[in-house]
């Protein structure tokens, strides 16, 4: 597995979580892929964004041993005054330095993953996918960016051979020729709506999202299985008026079975300080409960069950 | 993407019983100091010093039991409806002098020591030293125990190579059957005159001894007989003075039903239950079982009951939900007797182990479930008790809506109930020679234990420390911890070549200690044949009469002796260390590891490091580890099973530790996967803590490569934060986690679930905490009542959280 072409080809992984219960149907395995397009100012995966690993640091665990810098084969890490300090565009992701952190303050997210590995991962819960109805389910970052994509279509057409259901949880911000390519393997999408509002989501968002809106009408005429999730931010995107653009969107003949309100959360907030990155924690806060209950009420006009939560 | 936390909200202040008799009831249960109660020990001197040299060995004690249930005093509690006690009152336990004759430094401890105290009176002391100790010092079984070990026996022993359950306590694992709601004791007497009658004194040899055997049985069944006799005549005493309406309308009704049972079979629901209770008296008055006495499947032996009453019209729902809480008080009302030493180190717990099991399937197997499942399951919530321990059997037959029901309340947290596989528990039983319908009939009790309910005696003999023995093989047999050369010489850490080498080595020192371990349990086992046989318990145990033989000596149609392995986890992930750091890696050499072993890792970070965090770990789901916890298990079970006892019946393993692998780390150095010094080891078969870091599934899934069928039992302890099984997905995926678990073999699985923050101030706390209950091992425990080591344990232990 070692040659070096073939590294290459495989998509990058930062994460697989076993028993996902939010994610989808069942008990299910999701698999992270590193990399996406969008920049939502909430992101709780950070990590997640730029394409190749990141190096996560936490200064609370570090004692300042310098024993990290000793050992980057890339000579990525200097110690300026007892703190060691990272050169991001010339650190690998090796991992070189996770392993012989003696604190555990360093870890390191995005590792090449073959289809067969995935496979065999997403293999391994079977037994719990079949008592509850549950699968995988690929996630991000954004699966359907992902490099090559081919791979993960691949991955999906294995799991699909395999009688494993596969979700696809997307922001749906790729080119349509790539959903049609994975639709015949894909039991359900979780497909996410930032802001109806133009102007909102190039804000928020950091891209425009007229690709996002045309790929869910098309998925809904495919005749997919839409779980919408709108992730909502108070005062951002949670006003009345861009619910009822949703709900007009729906309205608009867009089929999709549930949907979810999910409300904003700062769990991600401190891996920000672990990438170098600062983070605009006072503009953010959930909405309230009463005000998340009467948005859900407009959309119950649907009558698509609404629920808050994933 | 997005995946939300949700969060339990906080309960108001619970309210627990469902009126406020049982409300009363429970507060006096759980208000009450444990302390002990001498006159068992008394009556039991006089009984002894009137027949001891006249009669033998079971008829002097049925005699005893019979001058104990004749003389004992007794009262009757305002407001109970179930009557009868151990001792006089709630939480008041009497002693076992016979077994195990506290010194009066013993009770000065019991009355001292901070946990699992019991209060002695200068008055207690008195007699203890004056009547009790004179007597019993030279006769307890402990002493003739004691005296028949080998050295290498006593040194394992106490060097804490393994434990020994009959050193303090009886023979345990006594669960009832439905016969004693089918005949009452004087038909029991008919069948035991019946079995006299046919003995064939021309022919057979121990005619005589089945003889004396059935006529103690007789007398046993009189002891109880006048037990509930005297509770019906001081029933209808109180009565004629009592000005309450209803207290006296109910000491009447209890004195109608003393007047049925235990002499006669119970005609109705409630008399059902007295009779159980009687008879849970009279085996834990006879002896001190390890296990006290369980009822076994209650909810199937009852429910007869339940349908003729409430269809005729004299019982509603309600009330029958009030006599079981009725019930459950009193089984809370019993600490187990005062522990000591060892003794108390493996079982620190007032559990005294009475395990209820709901639901599962019927001797024709069909589904189980009856209305009365679902009773008890409202009244194990609604009373929050920890004692009896009321757990569940989920069958593939099972429920969907009786699953998530003991789900609802296993996810509040306290570790009730417990889950156990029934398809699991049927083929064990099968595997161990069982006929179906036995084994349909059977069940788990203590904390996991596989038995054919009513028909077996399965005896833990002791917990045995797998950790301890690679520890001794690593350094050449000798403990390090009590300096004493205690295993086989086969090498130093320099002389093992490769893992293989090492293997065999420590396989050579488990067979070693195995013998040791077995030779002792052998004749223990004699001992309590011969010396303390239990006519009573005999009684109720299918075919010790038709054999005229001692539950003690084989008379029970099944006779198993189980010996617990405690540790694979740690065990596992040792050897996993080893191979993968030292032989497959070679990182640093096995000399340089013992060596730091020795000194607890100091000055050996990086090896820590490695050892710790970068080594296969047994948890989660990676067969490098799994494969080599699958061929320690496969070892220890096969070198266990099938070895002969002296019951007729043979050796067999579970894993399971109760608190003894808080004991059995202590006993430890450092071990190679990194746990440091005198810590605990794994607990049951889940992994060391801190050691699964892929969620439960993964748990489950390495649990189940262990093949459980070949056990009698084994336990796996799963601690959730409440998000993880909060709303209806938390509940419904909990649910399906069983399932799948069950659907792989799994034996047993229960959950803790409970924030770490709430432990922490628990610990700090506990005078708040009254009432915080977590599940240890098997059994559920107050955290305020656990060794400090324990409470750290429990809070570090992996949570699974997920984002």
């Amino acid at each position: 597995m070692k040659i070096k072409g073939m590294c290459v080809k495989m998509p990058q992984v930062f994460d697989i979580q076993k028993y996902s219960i939010h994610d989808g149907d069942g008990i299910r395995t999701s698999i992270f892929f590193q990399g996406c397009p969008l920049r939502c100012a909430w992101c709780h995966n950070p990590e997640s964004q730029q394409k190749k690993p990141q190096l996560l640091w936490n200064r609370e665990k570090c004692t300042g041993c310098g024993w990290c810098a000793g050992v980057c084969p890339q000579k990525a890490i200097t110690m300026e005054q007892g703190v060691p300090v990272l050169d991001r565009d010339a650190c690998i992701g090796c991992g070189k330095c996770v392993m012989e952190c003696l604190e555990s303050a360093r870890a390191v997210s995005g590792e090449r993953k073959s289809v067969r590995e995935l496979l065999e991962a997403g293999e391994k819960d079977r037994v719990f996918y079949e008592e509850s109805g549950g699968g995988v389910t690929l996630s991000g970052g954004e699966v359907m960016t992902a490099e090559p994509f081919e791979e993960v279509v691949e991955l999906c057409r294995g799991f699909f051979e395999k009688g494993i259901s596969v979700f696809i949880d997307t922001s749906g911000f790729a080119s349509w020729e790539r959903f049609e390519r994975i639709l015949p393997y894909v039991t359900a999408f979780l497909y996410d709506i930032k802001a109806v509002n133009p102007e909102t989501h190039q804000k928020w968002i950091g891209v425009d999202n007229r690709l996002i809106l045309e790929n869910l009408r098309k998925l809904s005429a495919a005749g997919a299985d839409i779980r919408l999730r709108l992730p909502l931010v108070s005062g951002i995107n949670d006003s009345r008026e861009e619910i009822e653009a949703v709900l007009q969107l729906l309205q608009s003949g867009i089929h999709v079975r549930k949907i979810h309100l999910l409300p904003y959360h700062d769990i991600g907030k401190n891996k920000y300080a672990r990438l170098d990155r600062s983070y605009d924690e006072a503009a953010l806060a959930p909405p309230t409960p009463e005000h998340l209950e009467e948005l859900a009420e407009i959309l119950r006009q649907t009558g698509v069950p609404v629920v808050i939560g994933g | 993407m997005a995946a939300q936390t949700a969060t339990i909200t906080q309960q108001p202040k619970e309210i627990h019983g469902m009126n406020d008799r049982v409300r009363r009831l429970r507060e006096e249960s759980l208000n009450t100091q444990p302390r002990i109660y001498m006159e068992r020990a008394v009556l039991e001197t006089e009984a002894y010093e009137k027949y001891e040299g006249t009669v033998s060995a079971p008829e002097l004690r049925a005699l005893t039991l019979l001058h104990y249930f004749s003389h004992k005093k007794i009262s009757i509690h305002r407001g109970e409806l179930i009557v009868g006690e151990k001792g006089d009152g709630p939480q008041s336990s009497p002693t076992f002098p016979e077994l195990c004759c506290h010194t009066l430094e013993d009770m000065h401890v019991m009355n001292d020591r901070e946990l699992i105290n019991f209060k002695v009176t200068e008055e207690d002391l008195k007699i203890q030293e004056e009547k009790i100790i004179p007597f019993w010092e030279k006769r307890s079984i402990r002493r003739r125990i004691l005296n028949n070990m080998t050295d290498e026996w006593k040194t394992a022993y106490e060097c804490g190579i393994f434990t020994e359950f009959m050193e303090q306590r009886g023979p345990g694992h006594t669960v009832g059957s439905e016969k004693i709601y089918l005949k009452g004791f004087r038909e029991y007497q008919q069948d035991i005159h019946k079995a006299m009658e046919a003995l064939d004194v021309l022919h057979d040899p121990n005619a005589l001894r089945r003889r004396e055997q059935l006529k103690a049985m007789d007398t046993a069944c009189e002891a109880v007989i006048v037990l509930g006799q005297r509770y019906g005549a001081l029933a209808r005493e109180m009565a004629e003075t009592e000005t309450d309406p209803q207290w006296k309308a109910d000491l009447l009704k209890i004195a109608e039903n003393c007047d049925v049972v235990p002499a006669h079979k119970p005609q109705t629901f409630h008399q059902a239950l007295q009779m159980y209770w009687f008879v849970h008296l009279a085996v834990t008055s006879e002896l001190n079982p390890w296990d006290s006495y369980s009822p076994g499947r209650l909810d199937q032996h009852v429910y007869p009951f339940y349908r003729r009453d409430t269809e005729a019209g004299i019982l509603t729902r309600e009330g029958a939900l009030e006599l079981l809480e009725c019930l459950w008080v009193k089984f809370n009302n019993q600490p187990a007797p005062p522990k000591v030493g060892i003794t108390l180190k493996e079982s620190g717990t007032y559990t005294d182990f009475a395990n209820i099991n709901t639901g599962g399937i019927s001797p024709d197997g069909t589904n189980g479930v009856n209305d009365v499942s679902y009773l008890i399951l409202d009244c194990m919530d609604d009373m929050k008790l920890l004692q009896p321990s009321s757990n569940v059997q989920i069958s593939r037959k099972t429920s969907q809506k009786f699953l998530l029901r003991a789900c609802e309340i296993s996810r509040k947290g306290w570790g009730q109930p417990a889950f156990y596989n029934t398809e699991a528990i049927v083929q064990e039983l099968l595997a161990a020679g069982k006929t179906l319908e036995d084994a349909r009939r059977g069940g788990t009790s203590g904390c996991v234990e596989t038995g054919a309910f009513g028909n077996e005696a399965y005896i833990l003999t002791g917990y045995f420390n797998l950790p301890k023995i690679l520890e001794l093989t690593l350094y050449n047999g000798y403990d390090h911890v009590a300096h004493k050369q205690l295993g086989l010489k086969l090498g130093n850490a320099e002389d093992f070549h490769s893992y293989e080498e090492l293997l065999d080595a420590f396989q050579k020192q488990i067979d070693y200690f195995l013998d040791i371990k077995v030779k002792g349990s052998n004749i223990i086992e004699k001992i309590y044949a011969e010396y303390m046989p239990v006519p009573f318990l005999s009684v109720i145990t299918n075919d010790c009469i038709s054999k005229g033989m001692d539950y003690n000596a084989g008379g029970a149609r099944y006779n198993t002796s189980y010996i617990q392995g405690v540790g694979i986890g740690t065990v596992t992930d040792c050897l996993s260390a080893i191979k993968y750091q030292v032989f497959d890696q070679k990182r640093f050499t096995l000399p340089e590891l013992t060596d730091a072993m020795l000194h607890d890792f100091e000055g050996q970070p990086r090896m820590l490091k490695l050892v710790q965090e970068h080594s296969p770990k047994y948890g989660n789901d990676d067969d490098y580890a799994d494969d080599i916890m699958k061929s320690v298990f496969e070892y220890y079970q096969k070198a266990v099973t099938g070895r002969p006892n002296m019951r007729g019946g043979m050796y067999r393993v579970n894993m399971l530790p109760t608190t003894c692998h808080v004991y059995f780390g202590e006993v430890m150095l450092a071990s190679a996967n990194g746990r440091r010094a005198h810590k605990p080891v794994s607990e049951g078969i889940s992994p060391e803590k801190g050691a699964d870091v892929n969620g439960p599934t993964a748990v489950v899934k390495s649990c189940s490569k262990m093949d459980h069928l070949k056990t009698g039992g084994t336990l796996l302890n799963q601690k959730f934060t409440p998000s993880v099984v909060a709303g209806e997905q938390g509940l419904q995926q909990m649910a399906n986690l069983i399932r799948a678990y069950f659907a792989m073999d799994g034996h047993h699985i229960q959950f803790n679930v409970i924030d770490r923050q709430t432990l922490l101030d628990a610990q700090a706390h506990p005078e708040e905490y009254k009432d915080l209950i977590v599940r240890v091992a098997g059994y559920s425990d107050h955290f305020r009542n656990l060794s400090r080591a324990l409470q750290d344990e429990i809070i570090a232990r992996t949570e699974q959280s997920f984002s």
